[in-house]
């Protein structure tokens, strides 16, 4: 069944697996980088011939794509069952509706798997309307330009006693606006005109960066060798980094790759890290490194099928997230800061102080995880100057490290958590639930 | 001597044409750009009619309405505000926090000069 929901997950593990680019796989099966893109995070359906090109150019076969079909049918009928909240009898008879009827099951499914797409597509759209900042900037620009010319020309046409210095300035002042005028009118077509880039999910630096990254693996394989990096060259030309503004970003990152890596050498490391599994403490003991920049570099190691995956988000002293390496089943937020009782936050508030917790996703279909988070302060201590601080939190699925009795249940953002009776709710969901108010 | 007319807005090619056209009318024009410290400026001598842009760096033209109009001396003060989005809510919230009146941009030349006029006459 090619529209089964999470082929794309498959998909993208395969590729993954075998460390093939994204890009890559696209060109073997003709088609976009950026439809690929949408199949692999299960936001468009992949069609029974595209599926066994996959297949033939992942080398493995179709079934193992489409492998998980029942389970899916299972989870999707859980899913629609809980956001009706059916009884536990009726929870416990799913398979049984599944075993006898097949078919309204697979209506069930697809219906359930249409309504999370709609979803997402309304979180993103929402979180565009409420948090962009760029369309109410670009247009005030606009209309302060607009305002300028309309009123220094009008001066320049009606007035025949205007003072020849006043005429001179007023021209001079015309054809700066003029010229940025034309600069923000450019800029405004040029990201409503991105519109089918944006829905890749490029729509900022950020974002810009978090791709590019995505598409190595979120390895950085120059930053392993001892020299500098030549940082222009590694960030120019990158199809992802369509802006200056994600050029520098990503040259950044690049520099404090190349730090980490070079504090934390990659043979060394990978061997505690098979040696001592996801434990950043004892990697932090072993190689005498600060905790945030273990952090970072677990999350920046070459793909390894061997290894849990990882997540990792980073927040500046405002709460902001500047980076997210997404991880399955922890949704994190595209605009605004996450969910309140992240660890991430906790860190925080707590500089320097090693946070370790185990988390429950509020999602319909809950999934654990092991968060350590640290905060740190960024760059060399210097007297009388401002307190710069960043917060790690790296993300482990709960069963590839101890796990401890209690977890904290915890949201995306509040804007797209449906959770009951959050005591840190800042805003009302967008999505259904009768609690979602603060 | 003219009335005395404090125009604080950020954009100077704004404030350069609106010190024209007042100047031009019979008007005594400051201008300021900043935000920050904008409302002590006006405290420290009130205008006749003050001109305020609600996008300033440093601080909000509501802000400074709001400053100005807990203020015995400038709670009064006619203050004509001046902003590029000139929405309904905005030009409520404008109402709200004590505008005398409210102009969105882009405005007319002629239409600011009236506003003025109009706001300094007796009623």
């Amino acid at each position: 069944m090619p529209g089964s929901r999470l082929i794309g997950t498959r998909i993208r593990a395969q590729r993954l697996s075998r460390g093939l680019r994204q890009a890559d796989l696209a060109r073997a099966v003709q088609v976009s980088p950026s439809y690929l893109n949408l199949i692999e995070h299960n936001r468009r359906n992949a069609g029974a011939e595209l599926v066994s090109a996959i297949a033939r150019a992942l080398d493995v076969a179709p079934d193992t794509l489409l492998d998980g079909r029942e389970s899916e049918t299972i989870e999707a009928a859980r899913a629609a069952a809980a956001a009706a909240a059916a009884s536990a009898a009726d929870l416990e008879r799913i398979e049984e509706f599944i075993g006898r009827f097949p078919g309204w099951a697979d209506v069930l499914s697809a219906t359930q798997a249409r309504i999370e797409e709609l979803e997402a597509t309304i979180v993103a759209l929402s979180d565009r309307m409420a948090h962009d900042p760029f369309l109410p900037e670009a247009l005030h620009e606009i209309l302060s330009a607009v305002t300028a010319v309309q009123s220094t020309a009008v001066i320049l046409a009606d007035d025949e006693a205007l003072p020849p210095e006043w005429s001179r300035k007023f021209h001079a002042n015309l054809l700066a606006d003029s010229g940025r005028l034309a600069d923000g009118a450019d800029a405004l077509v040029s990201y409503l005109d991105a519109s089918a880039a944006r829905e890749t999910g490029l729509a900022a630096p950020q974002e810009e960066l978090e791709a590019w990254l995505e598409r190595q693996g979120y390895h950085i394989a120059a930053a392993e060798d001892p020299a500098p990096p030549d940082l222009d060259a590694l960030v120019q030309g990158r199809i992802e980094l369509a802006s200056d503004a994600a050029r520098s970003l990503a040259r950044a990152w690049i520099a404090r790759a190349h730090a980490d890596a070079q504090a934390l050498p990659l043979a060394p490391f990978t061997a505690a890290v098979a040696e001592f599994g996801i434990a950043p403490d004892l990697l932090a003991a072993r190689f005498d490194a600060p905790l945030d920049r273990v952090l970072r570099r677990l999350a920046s190691l070459p793909p390894d099928p061997e290894r849990p995956a990882l997540g990792l988000v980073l927040c500046d002293g405002s709460g902001t997230l500047t980076l997210r390496r997404p991880i399955d089943g922890f949704a994190l937020p595209r605009f605004g800061g996450g969910c309140p009782l992240w660890p991430l936050y906790q860190a925080l508030r707590a500089p320097l102080r090693p946070i370790r917790a185990e988390l429950v996703t509020t999602a319909r279909i809950a999934h654990r995880f092991t968060a350590f988070a640290v905060a740190a302060p960024r760059g060399p201590a210097r007297f009388d100057a401002p307190e710069v601080i960043e917060a790690a939190m790296l993300l482990t699925p709960a069963a590839a490290a101890p796990a401890t009795p209690a977890a904290t249940e915890v949201g995306p953002s509040c804007r797209i958590c449906a959770a009951a009776g959050c005591p840190a709710r800042r805003e009302p969901s967008i999505l259904s639930g009768a609690g979602a108010k603060p | 001597m003219g009335k005395r007319v404090l125009v604080i807005e950020d954009e100077a090619n704004i404030s350069e044409a609106i010190r024209y056209i007042l100047s031009k009318d019979g008007w005594e024009v400051d201008t300021h750009a900043d935000g920050a410290d904008a409302a002590a400026r006006v405290s420290a001598a009130p205008p006749d009619l003050l001109i305020l842009d609600v996008m300033l760096p440093g601080r909000s033209g509501y802000d400074i309405l709001d400053a100005l109009r807990a203020a015995e001396a400038t709670r009064a003060l006619p203050v004509l505000m001046l902003t590029a989005k000139g929405q309904t809510a905005d030009r409520e919230r404008a109402a709200r926090h004590g505008a005398t009146r409210f102009m969105t941009k882009p405005f007319a030349n002629a239409d600011l000069v009236a506003a003025a006029r109009a706001m300094m006459a007796p009623t």
